[in-house]
């Protein structure tokens, strides 16, 4: 829902970079900025600040020092959004920029949606007409994208774990209101003791989720980078190099990596989640042919892939296959086995592919020095970066978890004051809502739907 | 062939529940009405249960009183047993229910219309709507009379062409085996208008001589009786009251029921329409929660001076041989004998997404809808309904601007909202999980929340509206008392307080916030308040409540701040969906349909995603500045 409280989010792009900025806009900007950050020269006051000034100083949580910055404060009207706008210039690193971000949050502001900064630019008038077709693009463009990148974070465990804490929160609730509905057929003696234990269980599960956040085990921070072949041309043993350790399983035996393997490596400042697949290649194997979807899959949404050629073979069907699928996208094309002769045809890579090649050895980890340099000259000219949408959608899923957390802990409040049920309720929807953002889902007629489908209403 | 002919303002076409509340509407605010039925001994009639109000829907009635409706008044005068469901909840799930006497609360209604100025009555079944220019110009009758009208309203209830089915049995006829009205939804069909059809059902009616009352448990009226109007007192309206009785279907009735389901029309797909979740036959319960073995049946009087009992929870369209086994297989209910069949009931009814949400027709001008017609069921979502109608159609012809409550205001707000905005798949009832403000939208309330805005409009009078605003004053007066007294730790008070088991003061506190402790009340603190002075006790209520429950109150009143924010931005009536071209297709059809008046309206449509609406609100300010 479109609504006008302030807003906050990263302004940089989200890599490794010297400075990195984060912007506040609306009538609490200043108010946060001056909660968050200490000013070096302690007469200085925020508030009191001329617009298009700065100040040096430090973001504090609390008592705890996060990151030395500069601040801008712009005033309202003559601002981008023309609203009040708060800039927070910090140390680039991904970890402070979080950081600093939640703390803005916590102190009122929201994260903003896609294109949101824009679209205030644009309704507070200081666009004009002509921009704003443009402005409506972005906004459904970088809708689209932050619903997709969400999905895709979501998959699996954590969607599961959100969708049933959701059925237990909706079950109750129509629970309760189907007893206020139909008083004469639902009772609701000794509810709220079990009430209490439920909601005890799902803020604990709520904690672990956020606890799971907080170690960035559900953020992928990195540039998400595929690495593809046909099977035994050595992705493992790439993964290996990269990874330093025995992580996945090398043999001789084509086809024995069979699931996807995942590693997230930092390769001199750059962050690379990188994802090992199995060897594409036709196959009958049941098994088999799962990693093969799978890594086909991942390949669709890779921002760089690192092909995988064997050099010591002529190039086959399925390097041909694997060619065609990658033709197009950010590729890099490890040409392995430079310690045996070289036969495979690199004029014919370079055709299909404009992509970037190395020639390296596994075994002796000869050429891995080319391979690192060639990823720095990509990032630092820009055609590497790193997926900030998909950091921002994060953050808000964990403000939501948050959202959820305090509204469940409010109908414990309730609970313990002696209020009457039909007070939970209200608190209970506010948290199935706020968890809902997070998969996406719409909660509309979600309770009536309930109450009618496991409740027997009378009449 | 000579044709009668006939020229009023307004034309309400069934006189049930909505069609007298916008009927009197209409007439009260000074127009000259005409009110149509097809049978003048069954106004205000009530084809199914025998009561008004109940969870939520006593919300409604309430707000209609204080809106200047009828209900409320009427059913004061014509109860037999009063009830406050879930008093023991908090004050926003309060609902009032009365058991009503039906024939005499028909009776009683019509003759109220009979002695409304500006209001005629006619017994006649209207067959066609008369309409030029995408406007409505009047009606005309089955006989061929034509009843011009500047603004028509539609209530026909569940007439249009109904069919009631029961086993192999469908007759055409409307409840109660009154005429159908064949005819009009032809002619509203061909006026483009889009016809779907619903159902619903109704329990069978037993003879009161024949039940074992014995074996049953006796459900009495509250010692405490609340009028549903707020003209009323306790003192004006007490009486004695009439009882209800609990009885249980058991093993017996479902085996009966599942040995015979296949010769149930709906299992059969004799009935083609959709029927409501919410008041389920009792078929439907025994297959659907198969792990009950039993189910409540309330047998609740028709009225005061009639043997004939309805049996709440019963509805059904088995056959009558299966109808006669069930209800005997049931402890109390052996000998019983059945004075009118169980049914289903399947009537043609509207999309009312192709209304505004003033009732009027999208298309049609000057054309309203209202009650069950708009896909609503229930006398309350009716009469709620109605009375809106009346109002807007009176004000569309008079020029001025229509009378819109939204979800903040009033229940009838939300019923009315969802049924413009979301596509109501079934006969939509109202229900307080509905409300998203509902600790604002009390019953208790309903007069503070809508006495304003009725006087506005002009059907509630200025003598009611000086009582009402003394009332608000007294209210606002000992809340800032309270607030403002404070009490220190003397040994009176830390007795008192020790005493109530509750926490001695370590500073002085105000008396309010003494109130708000969940151990004490308004009324718990007496003792200590040394300047009170007696109130009202619909005074005190609104007192203790507010100051209680102050913090919930405040957090939903921080909601509907930002939700007005949204219902303020208005979208042109004309605005061309297809001109904007960054929707998504959904939501472009769905806007072109429902054609929302408000951006928070626009938002609330199922397929309209929030980037949906910042791309429309983008739109819009770009129109703004060309």
């Amino acid at each position: 829902m479109y609504n006008e409280d302030t807003i906050c989010a990263i302004a940089t792009g989200m890599g490794n970079a010297g400075v990195g900025i984060i912007r506040i806009s609306g009538s609490k900007a200043i108010d946060i900025l001056e909660r968050i950050f200490r000013p070096a020269n302690k007469k200085k006051k925020i508030r009191e600040m001329e617009t298009y000034t700065a100040a040096f100083g430090r973001i504090y949580d609390q008592s705890c020092l996060i990151d030395e910055a500069i601040v801008l404060v712009m005033k309202a009207p003559h601002t981008y959004t023309c609203e009040d706008v708060c800039e927070i210039q910090c140390h680039g690193g991904m970890l402070v920029m979080k950081k600093i971000m939640e703390l803005v949050v916590k102190h009122g502001a929201r994260t903003a949606e896609p294109g949101e900064f824009t679209k205030r630019a644009f309704l507070n008038g200081r666009m004009d007409l002509s921009q704003a077709e443009s402005v409506m693009d972005l906004i459904q463009a970088k809708n689209e994208f932050a619903v997709r990148s969400s999905l895709m974070q979501l998959k699996g465990d954590l969607k599961n774990r959100i969708v049933e804490m959701r059925e237990t929160i909706l079950y109750q609730t129509a629970y309760i209101e189907s007893a206020l509905d139909d008083p004469e057929h639902y009772d609701l003696e000794g509810f709220s003791q079990k009430l209490e234990e439920i909601v005890d269980n799902l803020v604990d599960n709520v904690d672990r989720l956020l606890i799971t956040f907080d170690n960035g085990k559900v953020l992928k921070e990195g540039i998400r980078t595929v690495i593809v072949g046909k099977p035994n041309a050595g992705k493992s043993s790439l993964l290996n190099l990269f990874v330093g350790e025995e992580r996945a399983i090398v043999t001789d035996i084509a086809g024995t990596t069979r699931d996807i393997l995942e590693e997230v490596v930092n390769i001199q400042g750059i962050i690379l989640n990188i994802v090992d697949t199995a060897g594409i290649r036709a196959t009958d194997d049941v098994v088999e042919k799962i990693g093969v979807d799978k890594a086909l899959d991942s390949v669709d949404k890779a921002d760089l892939i690192l092909f995988v050629v064997d050099g010591s073979v002529e190039l086959d069907e399925n390097d041909r296959q694997i060619l065609s699928r990658i033709k197009g996208k950010n590729v890099i094309t490890v040409i392995n086995k430079s310690d045996l002769d070289i036969i495979a045809d690199k004029m014919l890579i370079k055709g299909e592919l404009s992509g970037d090649i190395v020639e390296i050895s596994a075994i002796t980890g000869e050429g891995m020095d080319d391979l690192y340099q060639l990823l720095n000259d990509k990032f630092f000219a820009g055609r590497l970066s790193y997926n900030d949408e998909l950091y921002i959608t994060n953050t808000r899923h964990k403000e939501a978890l948050l959202q959820a957390k305090n509204s469940l802990c409010k109908v414990k409040e309730s609970i313990q004051a002696g209020m009457e049920e039909d007070f939970f309720s209200i608190d209970l929807m506010d948290a199935y809502a706020y968890l809902g953002t997070i998969i996406g889902e719409a909660t509309e007629d979600d309770l009536a739907d309930k109450i009618f489908a496991e409740f027997c209403m009378g009449k | 062939m000579p044709v009668i002919e006939e020229n009023y303002d307004i034309a309400v076409v069934g006189a049930g529940h909505a069609g007298c509340e916008a009927a009197l509407a209409a007439a009260r605010l000074g127009m000259k009405t005409i009110l149509f039925t097809v049978s003048m001994d069954n106004i205000a009639m009530m084809p199914c249960n025998p009561n008004i109000g109940g969870s939520s829907k006593g919300h409604l009635v309430r707000e209609l009183d204080a809106l200047g409706g009828e209900m409320g008044k009427n059913i004061d005068k014509t109860f037999i047993q009063s009830k406050m469901l879930n008093a023991s909840k908090g004050p926003a799930v309060h609902s009032l229910r009365a058991q009503a006497d039906k024939g005499n609360y028909s009776r009683t209604m019509k003759y109220t219309l009979e002695n409304t100025e500006n209001l005629t009555l006619r017994q006649a079944e209207v067959s066609e709507l008369i309409i030029e220019n995408e406007k409505v110009r009047g009606v005309k009758t089955f006989s061929g009379a034509v009843y011009s009208a500047k603004a028509v309203i539609l209530c026909t209830g569940t007439y249009l062409k109904a069919r009631c089915i029961y086993g192999e049995v469908v007759n055409h006829t409307g409840p109660n085996g009154l005429m159908a009205a064949n005819h009009l939804s032809d002619s509203m069909a061909a006026a483009g208008i889009t016809i779907r059809r619903f159902k619903t059902g109704t329990p069978a009616r037993i003879d009161k001589r024949t039940i074992d009352f014995s074996v049953m448990e006796e459900q009495k009226g509250d010692d405490r009786i609340v009028p549903f109007s707020f003209t009323n007192t306790e003192d004006d309206i007490k009486r004695e009251q009439v009882s209800c009785w609990l009885c249980y279907t058991n093993e017996e009735t479902h085996d009966i029921i599942r040995k015979n389901i296949d010769r149930s029309p709906l299992f059969s797909g004799v009935i083609e329409g959709t029927g409501p979740r919410y008041c389920p036959s009792i078929e439907d319960k025994v297959m659907k929660f198969p792990d009950k073995d039993r189910h409540q049946i309330f047998i609740e009087p028709e009225g005061e001076f009639t043997n004939e009992m309805y049996m709440a929870g019963m509805s059904s369209s088995l056959p009558e041989d299966v109808q006669y086994q069930m209800i005997h297989s049931m402890k109390g209910l052996e000998h019983a004998k059945i004075i009118r069949n169980a049914y289903a009931i399947e009537y043609d009814c509207i999309n009312a997404i192709e209304l505004k949400p003033s009732l009027e027709f999208c298309r049609i001008e000057n054309l309203f809808g209202a009650g069950q017609i708009n896909g609503s069921s229930g006398y309350e979502e009716a009469a709620a309904q109605g009375l809106m109608a009346g109002i807007n159609a009176v004000r569309k012809i008079s020029g001025k601007s229509p009378v819109i409550l939204d979800r903040s205001q009033a229940y009838i707000g939300v019923l009315i909202d969802d049924l413009v905005t979301k596509e109501t798949k079934e006969p939509y009832r109202m229900m307080t999980s509905r409300a998203e403000y509902r600790l604002l939208l009390r019953q208790d309330n309903a007069d503070l929340r809508l006495t304003d805005i009725g006087h506005e409009i002009g059907l509630i009078d200025d003598e009611r509206y000086e009582d009402f605003c003394s009332k608000r004053n007294l209210i606002n007066m000992e809340i800032k008392r309270l607030n403002d007294t404070f009490v220190g730790a003397s040994r009176v008070i830390q007795e008192f307080l020790i005493e109530q088991n509750s926490t001695p003061l370590k500073t002085a506190v105000s008396l309010a916030e003494l109130i708000r402790r969940p151990e004490l009340s308004y009324e718990a603190i007496a003792p200590v308040d040394e300047g009170r002075l007696p109130l009202p006790s619909d005074v005190v209520e609104q007192v203790n409540i507010s100051i209680k429950y102050e913090g919930y109150i405040e957090r939903q009143k921080q909601q509907v701040e930002q939700f007005k924010k949204l219902e303020k931005r208005k979208i042109p009536a004309d605005l061309d969906y297809e001109k904007v071209s960054n929707l998504r297709m959904e939501a472009r059809q769905k806007l072109t349909l429902i054609r929302p008046e408000s951006i928070g309206q626009a938002s609330r449509i199922s397929g309209v995603s929030p980037a949906d609406i910042a791309v429309l609100l983008v739109y819009l300010k770009g129109q703004k500045d060309a």
